[in-house]
């Protein structure tokens, strides 16, 4: 399959892909091309032009900011992967990172691309979404914050604006007591989630303080179990969380499609989140 | 040590995996022009209008063609097996006129000066469709009120087999066992995807083509096109696997030889994986009734297969005769009293079906070895011993199947055994029962297949009988050349079997040359000239032979001309290490003095001619039937159906090996490919007909992160039909393993009260079984 004919721009600065963006409305974001080109490849999408902002300075790096981690938009999986300041600061991000895909798309795949395509069966937004990140966006206008539960709008639609660039994200360093699993439910190794379980807990005591989850593939954008997570709360470890995880669909609305059924994604949603929680625990 | 039997690296890969490679696609012409086509995006209606006009101003576009355009020159294309005499073989115009049967089918195509271009101009043809009803399900397909896919109707042939008295069988008969399978549609996914490239020079056409069959391709391409046979080259340059979707004449082969020849240009199609998801003919494809009669200990009385066959919408070069190469292998490697085999052939708006990766014998074995446990079940009886009572035993072979096929040599116990040995047989079924007893979450389930399959396609003459189209013999020609290396020209047309290889093996030891001196030359019909080519497991056991025997041949040339030289007769002479030796003296010459000596020609016997070449076309006097044990341990978490297979065992006997690396190689890949089929592939329609699964995210395939290290181990039990004693090996892995891999997921669940998964078992089928098995 051939991509219909687009012009191709690789703008020198952040302020330039903003002008670039700002001057034709049909013109779209190019990262790592790993969602957006078999788009192209399918003629699903005809932009006029990609400004690709995969090498601008402003997007790179991953940077230990204090009291949260910077991740800069064009950081690839494989980088975010081996980053010592994810692995301290948001362990949960490295550990469903390495879910994603496989090396060779982990090597060009970016984390701005995957929130800011916003496909609720991607990895990493459920995780962004229940680590409370803020994603960091510019335009010719300025930049603005746009926290995580804002952000994913609907299937494939995220809150960025027409002209608007994410830069990077924000994710806040969790404290002391706090643990992580990401679990992730496919049909072989490189394929994409059924669904998909992000949890981080806070335990002390012998009991759960807190728990947030985020759930990969189980509506048209990543959502937070919330029933679920205020149902963990201040449960000892043992038989009643799985009683508690039982409520871990209660609002969703998952699809249909070739590998589940909505109410086999329901189940998993219960029988995921059980485990997740019970291994971000550190449950026996 | 013999070069046969040493597991020497493959001659090709140095150059594949260093990307000096001659795919199709890489090919270029001066002036050459590409195509690009449009497809149906429905699955049944008629074409009421093509317009081509916009297309046509595009800038770059230098012609485009609708059905209408050719069809007084595109003919139809070829169905070489009329498998009965009701079969019904519907016109199939390359690219459709007035109707389409199925999505992807070719409604329009597009030359421009570059692909892009080509792309492009697609965009911008108009159809019009009136849409007709589909027809997708096999059963309605067949009743009487259904809507037609041909106006001759739905049923496109019917055979019944009958062998043994099957009432007596079932009459009275303490067991029996009635189930029905489904083999679900499968799609090929070879790594290298379709191309063809053809170029003419005014009178001759050349045709670049990622095929399977160069040769039988070019006797079709003349009989289709009418270009006369001897003005047409086919050439199968580098070609990235095919397990059976490139042995086929494809409507894109004949539309691009049309363009050339319109166009007086080279011509270059290459499709994409997603085009080639929709228009590479499917595999399997079958809805199975089986009934299997058997006495109280286990001893089967008689098995009554019935069949619907899906064909797709049209016949295609093999497609009937996939399920009659099925016909007589339902019995498996068992003894009974009564066989029935009937089959109706099933036209459905869907890609035509046709051979994929066994062929018929897959679906075959997968239904005996599944009813083979559920009749242990009904027992209560292990499934190894249940087989155990109803195999050949090794001193009955040659034994006459109750199908009528001879089976020349096997020995089902030793393989079995040696399987059950190296898998850990008893611990693991004492691993099932301790998790069965703890009510463990993940429970464990033991598959097993004891296969033999026929291959080596084929005697010419069990070909004639069968009403297919050719023969099953394989040529080859072999020369020595001056500076005493050797040349090997082979029918058969390797893309990823090693035959360049394996086929030195075989003249180094014949001809008592090095290794690296031989060269094997295939794939183009102006430099072997003659072939059938490589599918059916036959390449080694038929065209391997064909070497073997020219190589033969040459020897005794070479042993005249040495007589002659050395002044004593043929019979005194020894051959050993490439050298004939006068017996009991010193006096010796070596066959590449010979080689020069033939081409100088100063000094020949009376008679002979300047040369030291020779070939062989050998036709085998039978099928060959390897054979093999499959073992697998599977854990299915019950609580989300994931299945994960653990281990898994294979001792194959493929008779004499000549590589045991490219055997082991073909049997890791054989394996993995019928796993696909048991818990990832199948190819989706929805109630409109259109494809579901064109992408290989919809259309999973395993990769080696998905599966176990495979433990891999021979029993060789000489086939006796053919000089090398080798059986083949290109099917067995999948043969065996997709109802292996089915099998262990039923014992793993049976206790739950799951007595079948339909395939792929997704972990949702998987889960709905349980939760089936609970209500
Ligand atoms: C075979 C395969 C398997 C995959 N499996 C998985 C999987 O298991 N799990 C998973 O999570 N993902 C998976 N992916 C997707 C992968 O993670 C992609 O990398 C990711 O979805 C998009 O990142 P990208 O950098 O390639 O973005 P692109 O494809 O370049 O862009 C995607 C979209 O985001 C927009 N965009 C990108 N960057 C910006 C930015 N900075 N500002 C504004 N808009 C932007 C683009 O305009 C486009 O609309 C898979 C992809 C492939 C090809």
């Amino acid at each position: 399959m051939i991509p219909a004919s687009f012009d191709y721009v690789r703008p020198g600065s952040l302020a330039e892909a903003c002008q670039e963006l700002a001057a034709d409305e049909d013109a779209k974001v190019i990262a790592g091309g790993q969602s957006l080109l078999p788009l192209l490849r399918l003629r699903l999408a005809y932009p006029t032009k990609l400004v690709d902002v995969a090498r601008l300075p402003e997007l790179a790096g991953v940077h230990d900011r204090g009291d949260h981690v910077f991740i800069g938009a064009m950081t690839t999986h494989d980088e975010v992967m081996r980053s010592g300041v994810v692995a301290a600061g948001a362990p949960l991000l490295a550990l469903a990172t390495a879910m994603v895909a496989d090396p060779a798309v982990r090597h060009r795949g970016t984390f701005g691309g995957s929130l800011a395509h916003a496909d609720p069966a991607g990895d990493l937004p459920a995780v962004v979404l229940a680590l409370e990140g803020v994603l960091v966006a510019r335009s010719a206008q300025g930049e603005r914050e746009i926290p995580a539960a804002d952000f994913f709008v609907d299937y494939l639609e995220s809150s960025l604006r027409q002209g608007e660039v994410l830069v990077g994200v924000k994710i806040p360093k969790l404290g002391d007591g706090w643990g992580f699993h990401y679990e992730k439910f496919h049909r072989t190794a490189q394929a994409w989630a059924i669904v998909g379980v992000a949890a981080a807990v806070r335990r002390s005591n012998g009991s759960i303080q807190e728990a947030r989850i985020g759930l990969t593939n189980m509506g048209t954008t990543p959502v937070r179990a919330r029933a679920a997570e205020t149902a963990l709360e201040g449960l000892e470890l043992g038989d009643g969380l799985r009683q508690a995880c039982e409520e871990a669909a209660a609002d969703t609305s998952p699809p249909a499609d070739l590998h589940a059924q909505p109410d086999y994604r329901r189940h998993l949603a219960r029988v995921l989140t059980h485990r997740a929680v019970r291994t971000a625990a550190g449950a026996p | 040590m013999t070069e046969v039997g040493k597991a020497r690296r493959r001659k090709e890969d140095a150059r594949l995996l260093t990307g000096r490679t001659r795919w199709t696609d890489n090919l270029q012409q001066p002036g050459m022009l590409h195509v690009a086509f449009l497809r149906s995006p429905m699955a049944h209606a008629r074409i009421t209008g093509v317009d081509v006009s916009a297309a046509r101003e595009l800038p770059g576009v230098v012609a485009v063609f609708a059905g209408q355009d050719v069809a007084g020159e595109q003919g139809s294309l070829p169905c070489a097996w009329p498998v009965s005499d009701d079969i019904v073989i519907p016109e199939h115009p390359p690219m459709a006129v007035t109707e389409v049967r199925y999505t992807g089918e070719i409604v329009a195509c597009v030359v421009a000066t570059d692909r892009f271009k080509a792309a492009d101009a697609l965009e911008a043809i108009e159809v019009d469709y009136e849409p007709l009803p589909p027809v997708i399900d096999l059963e309605t397909a067949l009743s009487p009120d259904s809507p037609k896919v041909h106006e001759t109707g739905n049923q496109a042939f019917s055979v019944k087999i009958t062998s043994g008295d099957l009432d007596a069988a079932f009459r009275d008969a303490p067991v029996v066992i009635d189930r029905t399978y489904v083999q679900q549609r499968l799609i090929g996914a070879a790594m290298e995807p379709r191309a063809v490239l053809v170029s003419t020079d005014g009178d001759t056409f050349t045709m670049w083509t990622s095929t399977q069959i160069p040769h039988v391709l070019r006797v079709m391409l003349a009989m289709v096109t009418g270009v006369p046979e001897h003005q047409l080259r086919v050439i199968a340059p580098d070609v990235g696997g095919g397990f059976g979707t490139k042995l086929q004449v494809t409507a894109e082969e004949v539309l691009c030889l049309l363009l050339c020849r319109k166009l007086g240009k080279p011509v270059k199609w290459a499709e994409s994986r997603t085009e080639g998801n929709l228009a590479v003919h499917q595999g399997r494809g079958q809805l199975q009734h089986i009934r299997l009669a058997a006495d109280s200990d286990g001893r089967i009385r008689g098995l009554q297969v019935d069949l619907l066959a899906d064909m797709g919408a049209y016949l295609m070069l093999v497609t009937p005769g996939v399920p009659m190469l099925g016909a007589t292998m339902f019995n498996g490697i068992y003894k009974m009293d009564a066989y029935e085999f009937a089959c109706k052939g099933v036209f459905t708006t869907k890609m035509p079906t046709d051979a994929y990766r066994g062929a018929g014998r897959p679906e075959a074995t997968f239904a005996i070895e599944r009813i083979m446990d559920e009749l242990a079940a009904e027992l209560r009886l292990d499934p190894i011993e249940v087989r155990r009572r109803n195999w050949i035993k090794h001193e009955e072979f040659p034994y006459t199947t109750i199908a009528g096929l001879t089976y020349d040599s096997g020995n089902y116990e030793a393989a079995t055994d040696k399987a059950l040995q190296l898998f850990g047989y008893d611990k693991l079924r004492a691993e099932q029962a301790d998790r069965r007893d703890r009510g463990d979450p993940v429970q464990l389930g033991i598959g097993v297949s004891t296969f033999t399959e026929m291959c080596g396609l084929a005697p010419s003459r069990m070909l004639g009988e069968a009403n297919y189209g050719a023969g099953g013999w394989e040529h080859a020609s072999v020369r020595m050349l001056p500076t005493g290396k050797v040349e090997v020209v082979t029918g058969t047309s390797p893309h990823g079997q090693g035959h360049v290889t394996s086929w030195s093996q075989i003249a180094a030891d014949a001809l008592g040359v090095p290794f690296e001196d031989v060269t094997v030359v295939h794939g183009d019909t102006a430099i072997s000239h003659k072939g059938m080519d490589t599918y059916g497991s036959r390449s080694l056991v038929v065209g391997g032979v064909a070497v073997l025997q020219a190589c033969e041949k040459v020897r005794e040339k070479a042993r005249k001309l040495a007589a002659h030289l050395l002044e004593c007769s043929p019979d005194d002479l020894d051959f050993a290490d490439g050298a004939f030796k006068v017996k009991g003296t010193d006096s010796q010459t070596t066959i590449q003095e010979l080689a020069l000596a033939a081409f100088a020609a100063h000094n020949l016997p009376e008679g002979a001619e300047a040369r030291l070449d020779s070939d062989a076309t050998f036709d085998p006097v039978n099928y060959s039937f390897p054979h093999g044990t499959h073992l697998t341990a599977v854990e299915v978490d019950t609580e989300t159906g994931h299945v994960k297979i653990r281990s898994y065992v294979a001792v194959d006997d493929v008779g004499k090996v000549v590589n045991p690396l490219i055997v082991e190689g073909q049997v890791h890949g054989g394996i993995a490919q019928g796993i696909g089929q048991a818990l990832y592939e199948e190819a989706v329609y929805d109630a409109e007909g259109n494809l579901l699964t064109a992408t290989l995210a919809d259309y999973l395939l395993p990769s080696a992160a998905d599966l176990p290290d495979f433990v891999t181990d021979r029993t060789e039990t000489p086939a006796t039909s053919n000089p090398l004693g080798a059986k083949g090996v290109g099917e067995a892995g999948t043969i065996a393993s997709t109802p292996a891999v089915v099998n262990a997921i039923v014992d793993a669940l049976r206790p739950h009260g799951v007595r079948d998964v339909p395939m792929p078992c997704t972990p949702e089928r998987v889960w709905r079984a349980l939760e089936g098995g609970r209500a």
